[in-house]
């Protein structure tokens, strides 16, 4: 009873959140609203008692990423972005767009409905999923990971070559 | 439903504590500020045990203004958070072995995620407050509490290879199966989380009436009465926070010193060095009252004498515990050591910020990168091919982390002696 109170009391807050972030024009609000988003989700992870998701989630999304989006934000001058109206007005290309995703995404739906009776969690999924996370990344998907790492490391030697003052 | 109540209950004595505490740690503050530079203490308020009530009723009387063109929800917001990311991290700290609300399984993480969010109060703080300098403050703010942050991460890291295990309960407890503190085995490591915990609890103090444009806390200039409060708070709480961390992780969290050592008195269940918190609290007794008899204020006589009296009585409860049961003993003595080892961590921040650290910001900076962070780096490295020696070959731990150690400190020896030549870029006309 409380675990679904809770569930939609969050899903509540993300949903809300997202939507007055996709429509704010101060786009500092968005990027708050997006924040409240991101930490919302982080809630129903950490009730579907996955505590490593909870707060890589926390860690990475509010406090890493928009942390430097919030950065970016702030520092440009967004003044006359502003003031300039939100939303254009082809309203028939987006309407038959909207019509065809929304379309699509009922029908994969129909199709799947078998599927959505996800079977009952189990009283305790793991007690070390840390050490389980770990375990995964470093035998199972070793290469993956290390072609990520190599990936980031790229984009943060591009970004300081691009901030470099040219002579 | 009663798995709700005990912790609900802990949570809220936690709450109404930490503010109480975060007042005894500003008095520590100042009594302390006052004696390192040689002059006596505020002469407004004596005894001294005033100043944080005078101190945050003159805060309170402040009328609350809001800038003009300011949006009054994120204002609002952004001390909170501030406040509520400090308070919400010490939901996992374990004070003593029966003293905690939560313990997950990412403890430690759990705390550094929260804590990571903290920038979001600075940051929206300097925005919402609608001014230039509130703004760039904070933004400066934000980027030494990341940076910061990154080399107190580095630091515990290393401490964490030995515990392998992220619950901070398990921290505690694998310092005892292993024979020693993690400072012993990393001390590195706990000179990283150290120098990097000073800088993300810059403190500015209460009294001034709007920081200065170099102060690191200028983001906060817009903010009258009670929003300030929340923020000076979390500030000061942040500062019992670090020190909880590192006793946790560094210091053997609730252990007591020798901890391994369990000879009993003859004849009894009771440990020989179970007694040593009343010893210490009869000591601390018995030195206040030698201190208070040569005093010549009279109101600060009579304090001296009841804060002897209170360590008498302490040493007493503490020397009755031991004919309680055994699990109440634990956690008795338990928050006792944390209490002390986090008293004793701040003492030590306190001492090393007003010795050494008057430092500008970019130099703070320079330090940070060029120093810090390459040898937190390296030392995680050696640590882990300590350990990992360790245990292939047998070896005793405590010689292959002292030889990890020495290479750390090599190497920082060889950064400090050729720091990267910036005259020569200088000269070339790189900036």
């Amino acid at each position: 009873m409380l675990n679904t109170l809770f569930f939609y009391f969050l899903s509540a807050i993300a949903v809300g959140s997202a939507i007055l972030m996709v429509t704010r024009r101060n786009i500092a609000h968005a990027a708050i609203f997006l924040v409240t988003a991101l930490l919302a989700t982080a809630g129903i992870f950490l009730q579907l008692q996955s505590e490593f998701l909870f707060i890589v989630q926390v860690f990475l999304y509010a406090g890493g990423i928009m942390v430097l989006f919030i950065f970016v934000i702030m520092l440009l001058n967004l003044e006359p972005a502003a003031r300039l109206a939100k939303f254009n007005r082809s309203q028939v290309i987006a309407a038959t767009l909207a019509l065809v995703l929304g379309a699509q995404i009922l029908y994969a739906v129909f199709v799947g409905r078998s599927s959505l009776r996800l079977p009952a969690l189990q009283a305790n999924i793991s007690p070390q999923n840390t050490e389980a996370v770990g375990d995964a990344l470093f035998h199972q998907f070793i290469v993956p990971f290390e072609i990520v790492s190599v990936l980031l490391l790229v984009s943060l030697i591009g970004a300081a070559v691009m901030a470099k003052r040219r002579a | 439903m009663q798995t709700y109540v005990l912790p609900a209950i802990y949570a809220v004595i936690v709450i109404l504590a930490l503010p109480l505490l975060a007042g005894c740690v500003l008095i520590a503050e100042r009594q302390f500020r006052a004696y390192l530079q040689g002059r006596g203490n505020s002469e407004a308020v004596k005894p001294g045990l005033w100043e944080p009530i005078t101190e945050v009723t003159k805060l309170l009387m402040a009328e609350d203004v809001r800038p003009s063109g300011t949006n009054p929800l994120v204002f609002w917001a952004a001390p909170v958070v501030s406040l509520l990311v400090v308070l919400l991290a010490f939901s996992v700290m374990p004070i003593g072995p029966a003293f905690h609300l939560a313990d997950p399984n990412i403890g430690l993480f759990f705390v550094f995620g929260i804590g990571s969010l903290a920038v979001h109060g600075v940051v929206l703080g300097g925005w919402a407050s609608n001014a230039q300098n509130s703004m760039t403050s904070a933004l400066g703010a934000a980027a030494q509490l990341i940076v910061y942050g990154a080399v107190t991460i580095l630091g515990v890291l290393s401490a964490l290879l030995l515990s392998s295990s992220l619950s901070l309960k398990e921290i505690a407890q694998a310092q005892l199966e292993r024979g020693q503190w993690f400072i012993f085995y990393v001390p590195v490591g706990f000179a990283a989380y150290f120098l990097g915990s000073l800088r993300i609890t810059t403190l500015t103090s209460l009294d001034s009436a709007s920081p200065g444009n170099e102060s690191d806390m200028a983001f906060i200039s817009a903010y009258r009465g009670f929003r300030r409060c929340l923020y000076l708070l979390a500030g000061y709480i942040n500062v019992i926070l670090v020190a909880c961390i590192a006793t946790t992780v560094f210091l053997g969290g609730w252990l007591r010193p020798l901890a391994g050592y369990r000879d009993r008195f003859p004849g009894t269940s009771v440990e020989l060095l179970d007694v040593l918190p009343a010893m210490v609290m009869m000591g601390a007794g018995i030195y206040f009252f030698w201190r208070a008899r040569r005093l010549t204020v009279n109101i600060r006589r009579t304090g001296g004498f009841l804060v002897a009296g209170l360590c008498v009585v302490a040493a007493a409860l503490l020397l009755g515990v031991l004919f309680t049961s055994e699990g109440f003993m634990q956690g008795v003595h338990g928050a006792f050591w944390f209490v002390l080892k986090a008293c004793a961590y701040i003492y030590f921040v306190f001492w090393f910020r007003f010795e050494f650290l008057p430092a500008h910001r970019d130099m703070l900076s320079r330090l940070e990168w060029r120093m810090l962070i390459p040898v937190a780096l390296v030392n995680l490295i050696t640590a882990a091919v300590a350990i990992l020696t360790s245990q292939d070959t047998g070896w005793p731990m405590r010689l292959t982390t002292l030889l990890a150690t020495a290479a750390t400190l090599g190497v920082a020896w060889w950064l400090f002696k050729n720091p990267p030549d910036e005259l020569a870029a200088l000269k070339a006309g790189g900036e």
